[in-house]
C-alpha cells in the first residue's frame, strides 16, 4: 500500500456564500456529465426529438413559403393589399356609362392629390394576331407599366414593360407561353415580332413571355394602354370601359376609398354612380382567411410529429431513470437534495433536447432554404420569404418544452427514490 | 458537545399482514468528535437500518437523534440533506463508484453539492485526496479497470473530499480479500484520525471491529457494548481449529 502522507485532511468551511450559483452550475455540470457519459444512449434517444423538431420547423418554414406562394397567386389575380378599383361610373337613371376621358382625368387627379405611388387602368379586349399559319384571336389586356408591380406579374423569359416602352413605335407585348410557342418559340434576343391586325395594323415586338401555366392553352397577351390606343379604332376606344386600380397602404384603404369615390363623383357631376371597392385578397374582413386552411393542416401535421417525438423521449427517459436509481441514491447520500435531483434530471432532459432542437433547426433551415425544395413547393416566387424566424424559435421552444415535459416524469420518479433502497438496488 | 447522539431510537416497519416488525429497539449511542466505533452483528440484525439512521438517510419510528446536540427532527428535509453532504461521508461495501466516470470524477462527485471554493476547486481537491490515498497515478482510470482495493480507496477519497466530521463505513472490507481489507482499514483509520473525524464501522469481521476504540454488538435490534478482545480471541481460536489437522487440538 502506498504510504499515506501525514498532512492534515482539508476540512470544509461550515458555511459558504454563493450557494445558489454553485447549485445551479452544479446541476448543469451534472446534467452535462450524464449526457457526455451516456452519449450513445442520449444520441439514440434524441434522434427522435431532433427529427421531430426538424420536421416541425421544416413544416412551418415550408408552410411560410407555400403561404407566400398562395398569397402571390392571389395577388396576381386581384392585386396586392390594398388595391382599390374604380369601376366606370354609370347613370342609374339613364343607364349610360361615364365618359372615359373624364374618368381618366379624375383618376389622374386622384393619383396626384393623394400621392399614390402605383396606379393604372386596365381593360380587356380581343386582338387579331397574324401568325404564320393564320390569324388567331388573342385574349389581351391593356395595362400600364405599374400593373406588373401591383399584380406581381412574373415573366418566364424576357421582361415586363418599362417606361420607355411607352415611346416605342412598334409596341411591346408580353405574351403567354402558348402564344410564344405558336410563334415558333423564338429567342427573345432576336426581338421576335407579330403583326396585330386592326384599323391600322401594327407590328408588335415580343419583349416577355409569361411562365408556363399548367392546363393553360389560351393565347394571351399584355399590351400597354398607350399602345392599344394607337391600335384601336375610335369605336373600340369609345366602347372601352377601363377600370382604374390604385395600390394604397392597407391602413389608409378605407379612408382613401371614400375620398376617391367622392372626388370622382364630383368630377362626373350629379346623377352619376361611382363605385370604388377594395379587391385584394385581404378585402374580406371577417371572412375566412384564404390561407387559414393550409396553415391549419400544416400545424396539425407538425403537432402530431412533435407528440410522437415527445412520447419516444418520455419512454426512453423513464427506462433510463429506472436504470439510474442506484446512482441517484448514491448522489443523495452525498448530500444531493430532492429539488437538486429533480432539477438535474430535468436539466439533463432539457439540455439534451435543446441540443437536439438546435441540430433539428439547422437541418430544417438547410432543407427549407434549398432551392430545389423551394421550387418544388412554390415555383416562381417573386418575393422569396427568408427562413421564418418564428419557425426556428418555435422549433427551439418546442424542443425545450418537450425536454421539460419528457424530463418531468423521470424527475418525479427520481425524487421519489428511497435512498436506502436505491443504494442497495 | 457530542457529535451524534441516539436516544432510545426505535425503528419498526409494517408487514403486509398488518403485523409490525421491530428492527431497532431502544438504541442509545453517543459518538464524540474523533471517536472510532465499531458495530458488529449478524445479517438481519438491523446493522444497515442503524447505519441509515446514523447517516440521516432514514428517520426513527421513535426516539431522538441529536447532531451537535441539536435534534434532527427540527431539520427540514433539505437541511438534513445538506447536513449529510457537509458532515457525513459514506463508504459502502460494494464501493458504489459511479460507472463511466474516472477515479477523479468519482472523487469529485460530492463536491458538486458543495458551494463556493469547494465547488469551483473540486478537481484539485479531489486530485489531492486521491494522491493522499495513494491513487495519484490512477486518476484517469475507470472503476472497472481498478482492483477491489483501489476502488475502495477511491470510495474513501470520495467520502473524505468534503472534510466530513463523521465517516460511516458499511462493511468496508466485505468485498475485499484479507490483506487488501487490512490495508484499506489501516488507511481509513489513519485518514479519520488525521482529519479528526469520527469513524463508525459496521462490520461482521471481528478483526476490522478490533481496530476501533469502542465496540458494540447489534443483536435482534438491541445495541450493546462488547469486549472485542474476547470476541477476537474466540474468532482466532475458531480459525486455528479449522486450520489444524483432525484429531489435534489447539
Amino acid at each position: 500500500m502506498t504510504e499515506l502522507e501525514k498532512t492534515p485532511v482539508r476540512r470544509a468551511p461550515r458555511r459558504e456564500r454563493g450557494g445558489w450559483a454553485s447549485g445551479f452550475l452544479g446541476a448543469v455540470v451534472e446534467a452535462w456529465d450524464e449526457l457526455r457519459i451516456h452519449k450513445t444512449r442520449v444520441l439514440l434517444s434524441l434522434i427522435g426529438v431532433g427529427v421531430a423538431v426538424c420536421a416541425l420547423t421544416s413544416v412551418v418554414g415550408i408552410g411560410a413559403i407555400a403561404q407566400q406562394a398562395q398569397i402571390e397567386q392571389l395577388e396576381r389575380g386581384s392585386g396586392r393589399p390594398a388595391t382599390l378599383v374604380l369601376s366606370p361610373p354609370y347613370n342609374p337613371e339613364t343607364g349610360q356609362q361615364g365618359d372615359p376621358a373624364i374618368m381618366a382625368e379624375a383618376a389622374a387627379t386622384v393619383v396626384e392629390r393623394y400621392a399614390i405611388g402605383y396606379a393604372g387602368s386596365t381593360q380587356w379586349m380581343q386582338l387579331s394576331a397574324q401568325f404564320r399559319d393564320g390569324v388567331s384571336l388573342v385574349d389581351a389586356q391593356a395595362v400600364d407599366v405599374d400593373y406588373g408591380v401591383m399584380h406581381r406579374v412574373q415573366v418566364g423569359q424576357g421582361r415586363w414593360f418599362v417606361d420607355r416602352d411607352e415611346l416605342r413605335l412598334a409596341p411591346a407585348i408580353v405574351v403567354s407561353d402558348q402564344f410564344w410557342q405558336r410563334l415558333g418559340s423564338p429567342d427573345l434576343r432576336t426581338h421576335p415580332t407579330i403583326q396585330l391586325l386592326g384599323e391600322d395594323p401594327v407590328t408588335a415586338v415580343v419583349v416577355g413571355v409569361l411562365p408556363v401555366q399548367p392546363f393553360d392553352l389560351s393565347l394571351r397577351a399584355y399590351i400597354l394602354n398607350s399602345a392599344y390606343a394607337s391600335l384601336a379604332t375610335p369605336e373600340q376606344i369609345a366602347q372601352a370601359w377601363p377600370q382604374y386600380e390604385f395600390w394604397v397602404p392597407p391602413d389608409m384603404a378605407t379612408e382613401l376609398t371614400d375620398l376617391i369615390r367622392r372626388d370622382v363623383a364630383a368630377a362626373c357631376g350629379e346623377g352619376w354612380q361611382v363605385d370604388v371597392n377594395r379587391q385584394d385578397y385581404l378585402a374580406w374582413e371577417g371572412g375566412e382567411d384564404p390561407t387559414a386552411s393550409i396553415r391549419m393542416v400544416l400545424a396539425g401535421i407538425a403537432v402530431l410529429i412533435l407528440i410522437l417525438g415527445a412520447l419516444g423521449l418520455v419512454n426512453i427517459s423513464l427506462v433510463t431513470v429506472r436504470q439510474r436509481i442506484r446512482e441517484i441514491g448514491i448522489r443523495r447520500s452525498f448530500g444531493a437534495t430532492a429539488p437538486r435531483v429533480f432539477f438535474a434530471v430535468m436539466m439533463e432532459s432539457v439540455v439534451a433536447t435543446v441540443v437536439a432542437g438546435v441540430a433539428g433547426v439547422v437541418v430544417a433551415v438547410a432543407i427549407v432554404q434549398n432551392p430545389v425544395v423551394r421550387d418544388f413547393v412554390a415555383f416562381g416566387l417573386t418575393d422569396v420569404p427568408p427562413f421564418p424566424v418564428e419557425a426556428a424559435l418555435l422549433g427551439l421552444g418546442a424542443a425545450t418544452a418537450v425536454g421539460a415535459l419528457a424530463g418531468l416524469l423521470p424527475a418525479l420518479v427520481a425524487v421519489r427514490v428511497k435512498v436506502i433502497d436505491a443504494i442497495r438496488y | 458537545m457530542s457529535l451524534l447522539t441516539l436516544e432510545a431510537v426505535t425503528r419498526s416497519v409494517a408487514l403486509p399482514d398488518g403485523a409490525r416488525l421491530d428492527i431497532l429497539k431502544g438504541i442509545d449511542l453517543t459518538v464524540e468528535v474523533g471517536d472510532h466505533v465499531s458495530i458488529v452483528g449478524r445479517s438481519g440484525s438491523g446493522k444497515s437500518t442503524l447505519l441509515n439512521i446514523l447517516g440521516l438517510l432514514d428517520s426513527p419510528t421513535s426516539g431522538r437523534i441529536l447532531v451537535d446536540d441539536e435534534p434532527v427532527e427540527r431539520f427540514s428535509s433539505r437541511q438534513r440533506d445538506r447536513k449529510r453532504g457537509r458532515d457525513i461521508g459514506f463508504i459502502f461495501q460494494q464501493f458504489n463508484l459511479l460507472p463511466g466516470r474516472t477515479a477523479l470524477e468519482n472523487a469529485m462527485t460530492p463536491l458538486l453539492y458543495a458551494s463556493g471554493r469547494q465547488f469551483f476547486s473540486r478537481a484539485s481537491i479531489a486530485a489531492e485526496m486521491l494522491e493522499r490515498v495513494g491513487l495519484g497515478h490512477r486518476m484517469s482510470s475507470m472503476p472497472d479497470k481498478l482492483s477491489g482495493g483501489e476502488q475502495q480507496r477511491v470510495a474513501i477519497a470520495r467520502a473524505l473530499v468534503r472534510g466530513p466530521r463523521l465517516i460511516l463505513a458499511d462493511e468496508p472490507t466485505g468485498a475485499l480479500d484479507i490483506e487488501t481489507g487490512a490495508s484499506v482499514m489501516e488507511l481509513l483509520d489513519d485518514v479519520a484520525e488525521q482529519s479528526g473525524a469520527a469513524l463508525i464501522t459496521i462490520t461482521h469481521d471481528a478483526n476490522v471491529a478490533a481496530l476501533a476504540r469502542r465496540h458494540f454488538r447489534l443483536d435482534r435490534g438491541v445495541l450493546a457494548p462488547v469486549d472485542v478482545n474476547r470476541a477476537l480471541a474466540m474468532s482466532e481460536s475458531a480459525d486455528r481449529a479449522l486450520a489444524l489437522p483432525s484429531g489435534e487440538s489447539a
